[in-house]
């Protein structure tokens, strides 16, 4: 008999690997030893990580510290465009406990995880940073059991965006929206539409639903609390405005440039976006809304809904060995003055709740009024170290409830038992 | 004689039929080409069209180019924001070359010891290379990031380099086997009979043959190397990040907005010389060298 | 005749138990494997080192590391901790779908989590791997005959086959993804409204077209190769003999491209079963797109012990399933290659 003999190598490797010793192991656990071995008054150059700078921000504020600090000069280091590779680049250097990754900016979601990794710095005692003057739901996603982990950097929140011409009043509850329904089908468009795709824009609306409803995902404990009545009210609501057309049926497909697109060819009368739509719906040459565009907050319950807060933060690694520096980095982050500088060249959310009064900021962009009511009733994302799992868990259910293919219950408690699973560890 | 008359008239007949046949089969040849080019060439085209749009015209779906604009070309070249796409194509015609080149002589290496020579333990090794190509590459990027942190070399050139010729190395040293396998090696040995040294009977009988498969073997290698990302958006820096990593590095002036129209143009630009490459070696090499075997 | 020019098909080893080595002719068989041995030993050395240093090592570290567990909460600091040894059940976790209970012990996979989404993730890798090589193949058989054929702008029909394949998989899938829009050019083309990356057959099928337009050139191309290996009087002979061209392509182009077409098809096949980059960019792996590979990536952001497991299981299934191809499928690359010292008969 011909037997395939060369295959058993790989066969014996693997065989082998069993006896050998383990190497990998967990994660970080807490740092000790005195403060100069942590770095706490380390001075000198340090790196700042972030994803790709979009608007050109970054590297005139790092030109600026550094011509201020010439003994303690800031490196930018640019990741990729996309989060889930900026998570990725910033694990990947955590574990290998990398001293240059010095300040990180992170995503709002990844604090949590980060955090009870042991990877970021708490910001307590002698790195303590003034938050008094930001809006509270930006601290909150910063911080992890009542502890702050990073500094809120800028701050994002929906917006819902809607047809002036079509629309007499904005509306302010999801109930008054359904009902202006019937204006879209006199108009053969779209009623309403937010961002269905299964990805994370998925975990935004749905949680943006439920909140909105009165709900939330996770308690104040952070254990999934999805068995309720306002939560089932939340998803229901877009289940079954999916369902009855209220949301068309392409929205499936929509992450936020499929649902721009749509709102800007004027084939939709309601849409639920981040602030970026405003400039390029107003800007660009094909947009048929550049007249016509309406901006008010989510619809809620009996009003504003609660946004789900986006935006990042700069946290500080516990590898640096020039915390210190590291430190008043971080106040320069979020000081008055980069904060505007921010706003006015990136169109960033400030994270300052005094910037959204500035009348000079409101003439540039219009939404900051309509977005601050949004960041203060916002709720941030599900905060948890288990955050990957999480999302995973609302997408997949949720994705088969607004398509009908599982019941609202089913799928809520499908919900609550994966967050459960994925919290009770192995 | 009668036989010879017989053949020829049977032979005359053939070649009439065979001439109409012919003409037939050059009408479905083109025919063919033409599905292939258009199979081929149309979602390309596409991407040109887009390349060459406006960005706030992006989803325009008119079929030929509308609202023309050179900006997005000019977007991907611009340094100003920290776009590194010119030193990131140098970047990966460095890499792609290298990795092609180290391949190719270890494969041939390889190949020739597994077609040519007996030894103990072939199979063990057959396997243990094929084995190389089973295990889900996105699950080595972790323990080959921290053995490279280790050792310093993360952003380093060897750090882009060494994994790619390892991906490419199980294909290529079966390829090269399986080509030479088929090689006649007659004519080796009536050269070595010639006067040659072994070494030289390889290099002038056998190379040339094996020409075509080297050449595939060499495009294979380079086009894989050119296209890797996952390991080398980890492993790589601002310095020496190919050009597959800067591409994703490309935003738009929104924070969410996808800015296709620039990724399509870089599509492009990274696609022509590729194209130009082919075009120039097919003429150089394989039309040049195997004239006389190629149907 | 004595010296057969081209390739002679080889018979792999009789069932019988023929010997498999064969030395050259006229040199003691011990001697001469002992000295090929030594020259073959340094021709691999450099191929042996390159893949023990990129893949083995990071193999075998994360095999040990599957039998670790992923760090746990500790519920009283808030802080991660390291697992400890897990023996077998970050595999249990894949195979059997038993997750982590919240009081302790195991329960089912609920459906949300990853671990109930393996066999079928293991379902749509093999329906991605049968209909994709498939398509592949056969489509680049046929590319691979015409460009063989001699005609105008024989080169220019090359080069363009190579367009999809030179295009990097990240613009590629951003490219389909832009097509399969719903307002995108596939559906205005077509008249039609397919929500493309909306329900389970579109969105297979969106990922099916993505990849073959992409890999059919590396068929096509592979097979090409072996085309131009056939002397062009093999077919001349045939054609003087009458054959038509069915004959012809049965009893001399596929036997004499089989060892060529056989290695193409393998490394597909071995491909195909880790897709990663086309579904995860065109559909993030909605209804039933997700593939072994991007469960990988998911698993590995909730921790990377249980993926290296999945990784494991990965491995072996493919293992397993290049096992099946070599022994009853015929792709018997290797066995024919040991036979084929010499054009021997």
């Amino acid at each position: 008999m011909k037997t395939p003999k060369f295959l058993l190598p790989v066969a014996t490797a693997g065989v082998l690997a069993l006896t050998l010793s383990a190497c990998g192991g967990g994660g970080g656990g807490t740092t000790a030893g005195s403060d100069a071995e942590q770095g706490l008054d380390g001075r000198g150059p340090i790196t700042y990580v972030q994803g790709k700078d979009n608007s050109n921000v970054v590297r005139p504020l790092i030109e600026k510290w550094n011509a201020a600090h010439p003994d303690e000069k800031v490196t930018f280091k640019e990741q990729t465009d996309q989060a889930d590779q900026q998570h990725d680049d910033l694990v990947q250097n955590f574990q290998a406990k990398n001293a240059n990754y010095d300040v990180v900016s992170v995503d709002v979601v990844w604090t949590a995880e980060f955090a009870a990794k042991g990877w970021l710095q708490p910001l307590k005692d002698k790195m303590a940073l003034d938050t008094s003057a930001m809006l509270k739901p930006t601290v909150e996603s910063a911080s992890y059991k009542g502890t702050l982990y990073a500094a809120p950097q800028n701050s994002d929140g929906g917006i819902l965006y809607y047809r002036k011409d079509l629309v007499p009043t904005a509306p302010k509850t999801w109930d008054e929206m359904m009902g202006m329904c019937t204006i879209a089908e006199e108009n053969g468009i779209g009623c309403f539409a937010g961002q269905y795709a299964k990805y994370e824009g998925l975990t935004v609306n749905t949680s943006e639903a439920i909140n909105s409803a009165g709900g939330a995902v996770l308690d104040a404990e952070g254990k999934p609390n999805l068995n309720t009545p306002e939560a089932k009210e939340g998803l229901e609501n877009l289940a079954s405005a999916y369902a009855d057309g209220s949301i068309p049926k392409e929205a499936i497909t929509f992450q936020e440039e499929q649902g721009r697109q749509a709102f800007q060819d004027g084939k939709l009368l309601f849409h639920r976006n981040w602030p970026y739509v405003y400039n390029l719906a107003v800007t660009e040459g094909s947009s048929k809304v550049k007249d016509v565009l309406g901006m008010t907050a989510l619809p809620g319950k009996d009003g504003p809904g609660a946004s789900t807060l986006g935006g990042h933060s700069a946290g500080m690694s516990v590898y640096s060995k020039n915390k210190a520096t590291a430190l008043d980095f971080l106040k320069f982050l979020t000081s008055e003055e980069t904060q505007k500088f921010y706003a006015t060249q990136g169109s960033l959310a400030p994270v300052l709740g005094a910037l959204y009064d500035d009348q000079e900021l409101v003439t540039k962009l219009p939404y900051l009024p309509v977005l601050k009511t949004s960041i203060e009733n916002a709720e941030p994302r599900p905060v948890t170290p288990f955050y990957p799992a999480v999302t995973k868990a609302i997408q997949e259910n949720a994705y088969s409830a607004i398509k009908g293919e599982k019941s609202v219950d089913a799928a809520l408690s499908d919900m609550q038992k994966s967050i459960e699973s994925a919290s009770a560890g192995q | 004689m009668t036989a010879a008359t017989e053949l020829r008239a049977k032979q005359d007949q053939g070649r009439k039929a065979a001439q109409n046949r012919e003409k037939w089969a050059s009408v479905r040849t083109y025919v063919s080409a033409a599905v292939i080019l258009v199979w081929c060439l149309a979602p390309a085209y596409w991407m040109v069209v887009t390349a060459f749009r406006d960005v706030g015209y992006t989803y325009d779906t008119s079929l030929l180019p509308t609202h023309v604009t050179l900006d997005n070309f000019i977007t991907a070249f611009d340094t100003s924001f920290g776009n590194r796409f010119g030193q990131a194509l140098l970047n990966s015609v460095f890499i792609g070359v290298t990795v092609t080149l180290i391949s190719l002589v270890l494969g041939v290496f390889a190949a020739y010891a597994l077609a040519r020579l007996n030894f103990r333990f072939k199979y063990l090794v057959l396997g243990f290379i094929l084995g190389a190509s089973m295990f889900p590459g996105v699950a080595l990027i972790t323990p080959l990031f921290q053995l490279f942190t280790n050792i310093g070399w993360i952003g380093t050139y060897q750090a882009l380099i060494i994994p790619n010729i390892s991906f490419v190395l199980p294909l290529t040293v079966y390829t090269m086997t399986s080509f030479f396998r088929e090689m006649p090696w007659e004519l080796e040995e009536a050269a070595r009979v010639d006067g040659c040294t072994q070494g030289q009977a390889f290099r002038k009988v056998i190379m040339p043959l094996a020409a075509p498969a080297i050449f595939t073997t060499a495009i294979l290698a380079f086009i894989s190397s050119w296209n890797e990302f996952l390991i080398a958006s980890q492993l790589s820096n601002d310095a020496t990040q190919p050009v597959t990593v800067a591409i994703a590095n490309f935003a738009g002036a929104q924070p969410q907005q996808i800015p296709y129209t620039a990724i399509m143009a870089a599509g492009t630009i990274v696609t022509i010389p590729l194209v130009i490459l082919v075009l120039v070696f097919q003429r150089k090499i394989v039309a040049g060298l195997t004239a006389g075997a190629v149907k | 005749m004595a010296t057969e020019l081209g390739p002679t098909p080889v018979k792999g080893p009789a069932s019988g138990g023929t010997p498999i080595h064969h030395g050259p002719k006229g040199v003691g068989e011990d001697n001469a494997i002992a000295s090929q041995g030594k020259w073959a030993s340094w021709l691999l050395a450099p191929t042996i080192v390159a893949l023990a240093i990129v893949i083995v090592y990071p193999i075998i570290s994360a095999i040990v590391m599957s039998f670790q567990k992923d760090a746990g909460l500790d519920p009283v600091t808030g802080l991660f901790t390291a697992g400890g040894p897990a023996g077998f059940s970050n595999y249990t976790n894949w195979l059997f779908q038993q997750c982590a209970a919240p009081g302790g012990g195991t329960v089912a996979c609920p459906p949300g989590t990853l671990g109930s989404q393996f066999w079928s993730a293991t379902g749509t890798t093999f329906y991605f791997t049968i209909v994709t090589v498939t398509l592949e193949t056969v489509l680049g058989f046929w590319m691979a005959i015409i460009m063989a054929r001699t005609f105008r702008g024989r080169s220019l029909v090359r080069a363009a086959v190579l367009v999809p394949w030179a295009i990097p998989t990240a613009v590629t899938a951003q490219l389909w993804l832009f097509i399969f829009a719903f307002e995108g050019i596939g559906n205005k083309l077509f008249n039609t409204t397919i929500l493309w990356t909306g329900s389970e057959i579109p969105a297979r099928w969106a990922v099916i077209i993505a990849d073959t337009w992409k890999t059919t050139p590396f068929m096509a191309l592979l097979i090409l190769a072996g085309l131009q290996m056939i002397p062009a009087e093999v077919y001349e002979a045939a054609k003087v003999d009458g054959a038509t061209a069915w004959q012809r392509f049965r009893m001399i182009t596929l036997p004499l491209v089989k060892p060529a077409l056989m290695v193409a098809i393998l490394f597909r096949t071995l491909d195909a079963l880790r897709m990663f980059d086309l579904p995860y960019i065109l559909t993030e792996g909605s209804n039933n797109t997700t593939t072994l590979s991007i469960l990988v990536v998911n698993q590995i952001r909730q921790g990377f012990n249980s993926a290296a497991a999945l990784s494991t299981i990965t491995f072996i299934i493919i293992f397993i399933v290049a096992f099946i191809f070599v022994r009853f499928l015929g792709a018997n690359v290797v066995e024919q290659q040991t036979g084929a010292g010499k054009g021997k008969k």
